[in-house]
């Protein structure tokens, strides 16, 4: 019988730069169980909030999480609105899906790259963090904040989307599409991606469903829920897209969502332009007053449903204000995906369900081993899985994906 | 299947452990169980009404411990809040973390943010505070002081 080690990874800089824990039990080379911690984040958001006005809680909000800074305002807002019946102008539903869908597209650019450092395709990373800059370069242009929007406000938006500034929008979307299409080409076509992410922690369909997984993390295994079809909100009830979703629920699938997603996300983001031409109106009902009540909101964020409840006794500030991040109920699945695959591999599936640990706020994984107990670090795990990548290179002889000739130009 | 019917449905199916009903809009509806009969009703939701668990919410009010289980039906558009309420005395509740492994993490974290306990639960340890958070101390519960809080 093979002895079972503690492979620790964590609590700090451990794969995605933020603090969380994980025991990975493995025996040999074989994770076989998983015990994660959490907590070494946990400010107390929940608390602070029933301290603050409904107009601060969004800001505070909004800094729960650098990449969902839009989704939990968004989800907030709606929540605040549904406790007061608070009603928001038309046109600043199609502002309020357009930015979501803008961070959408950054944050998943940003997953993209991180998955491809941690196979070792680093090309990838800096293509990916590359043509994000763009879009927080749209979002800049919107909001004058590359980061943390400041844009969503019970009853609307906080600015409007300038009529002249549309055109430049579009240029730059438009800029975005070869950009795409290349990961699209290169993810989807790429042997090396192929081995190194297919048939690689698979979630089942079941499993999905019994854990409640959000977002990417569930359509990968053919769970088709997106809160933006299902809960309609914002402007998606107006607004013409697909949900994205695959059958097999390994790494790979995972990415292919994320990646067609993003197409979904421009396709939005058209429209509401193209709308944003025609719907005039205010954007921001003013409201003065939250009616004493309950409400939920909920919104799709890139990592999946991000849910707020809030209670209002009348007063300006919120009772009680839950919030709970689709990493709450993702993150947990990894105990799922990552039995029986190799210490090697652990590092890419741990990582695929787009972790959040600000958001989530404590994980571990464990493998099997020959002996000794050996204390691995995120930078070990990095180096075995660049390793298993050369190593497929150097057998298969493919170098990896090239760039077409035009896609740095005028750039 | 239509709000209607969903509502018919979990009246049925809860029977006399219903204690009130309200329908907010046609998108949201709260119900008010008693505290024995929260795993009963989960099963309910989780298993005949095919509900996604979302997430469960507790508020520290005057008169006990709310404890709310937010279930939603996707393909209805509707989120159903079940509701049930617990004693300062005795905040106890049968966890359903044995048959939704989704609750698993909450309940863990609404043991120790309000101090309800969860029989039965299969892995009862802290979440988000620190192993050596001291006991009865519940941070989320309004009779908390700061002072409680360790210094590291």
């Amino acid at each position: 019988m093979s002895k079972r080690t503690i492979v620790p990874i964590g609590p700090y800089h451990a794969l995605q730069e933020e603090p969380e824990f994980f025991k990975l039990h493995v025996e040999g080379e074989t994770v076989v169980h998983l015990d994660i911690e959490l907590g070494y984040n946990h400010r107390g958001i929940e608390k602070l909030s029933e301290s603050k006005d409904f107009e601060e809680t969004i800001f505070l909000v909004e800094r729960i999480c650098g990449i969902c800074s839009t989704s939990h305002p968004l989800a907030c807002v709606q929540a605040v609105e549904d406790a007061g019946n608070i009603h928001v102008p038309e046109r600043a539903l199609f502002i309020r899906s357009a930015v979501g869908e803008l961070e959408r597209i950054h944050s998943h650019l940003l997953w993209l790259g991180l998955a491809g450092h941690f196979i070792g395709f680093n090309t990838i990373w800096m293509w990916a963090w590359r043509f994000r800059e763009e879009v927080l370069n749209i979002l800049e242009l919107i909001s004058g904040n590359r980061n943390h929007y400041g844009m969503m406000k019970p009853g609307g938006v906080r600015r409007d989307i300038n009529k002249t500034d549309i055109p430049a929008v579009r240029g730059l979307l438009e800029k975005l599409q070869d950009p795409l299409k290349l990961f699209r080409d290169t993810v989807i076509e790429d042997p090396l991606i192929h081995a190194r992410t297919k048939g690689i922690g698979i979630l089942s369909r079941e499993m999905a469903v019994a854990y409640g997984a959000l977002g990417p993390t569930a359509r990968a295994s053919g769970v088709a829920i997106d809160a933006r079809r299902d809960h309609p909100n914002a402007a998606y009830e107006m607004l013409d897209f697909d949900v994205v979703t695959c059958e097999n629920g390994d790494v790979f699938d995972k990415t292919v969502v994320r990646i067609l997603e993003m197409f979904e996300s421009i396709r939005i983001i058209e429209q509401c332009l193209t709308k944003l031409e025609t719907v005039k109106g205010p954007v921001d009902s003013n409201p003065k007053c939250v009616a004493p009540g309950e409400g939920v909101g909920v919104y799709e964020a890139p990592r999946g449903e991000v849910f707020h409840y809030i209670r209002s006794d009348g007063s300006n500030r919120p009772v009680r204000h839950k919030v709970r991040a689709p990493s709450f109920m993702n993150v947990p699945t990894n105990r799922e995906t990552v039995l029986g695959g190799t210490v090697a591999d652990a590092t890419i599936i741990l990582a695929a369900v787009d972790p959040c640990y600000c958001c989530t706020e404590r994980m571990a994984v464990a493998i099997d081993s020959h002996g000794g107990d050996e204390l691995w670090g995120a930078r070990d795990l990095i180096r075995l899985s660049c390793e298993k990548t050369d190593r497929l290179m150097k057998e298969t002889g493919w170098r990896g994906p090239q760039p077409p000739e035009n896609i740095f130009a005028n750039r | 299947m239509g709000i209607e019917n969903i509502i018919t449905k979990i009246s049925e199916g809860l029977g006399d452990s219903l204690l009130s009903l309200k329908q907010k809009s046609d998108k949201r509806v709260y119900i008010d169980i008693p505290p024995q009969a929260v795993r009963e009703t989960s099963r309910l939701m989780l298993e005949t009404m095919a509900a996604r668990f979302q997430i469960a919410t507790g508020v520290d009010t005057r008169e006990g411990i709310e404890v709310m289980y937010h279930w939603a039906l996707d393909a209805d558009d509707l989120i159903v809040t079940i509701r049930t309420m617990v004693s300062h005395e005795k905040p106890e509740l049968d966890s359903i973390a044995l048959f939704c492994v989704a609750a698993e993490w909450i309940e863990r974290e609404m043991w120790e943010l309000l101090g309800i306990h969860f029989r039965d639960h299969p892995d009862m340890r802290h979440l988000l505070l620190s192993d050596d958070w001291p006991e009865g101390k519940y941070p989320l519960r309004h009779d908390y002081q700061r002072s409680d809080e360790v210094t590291p």
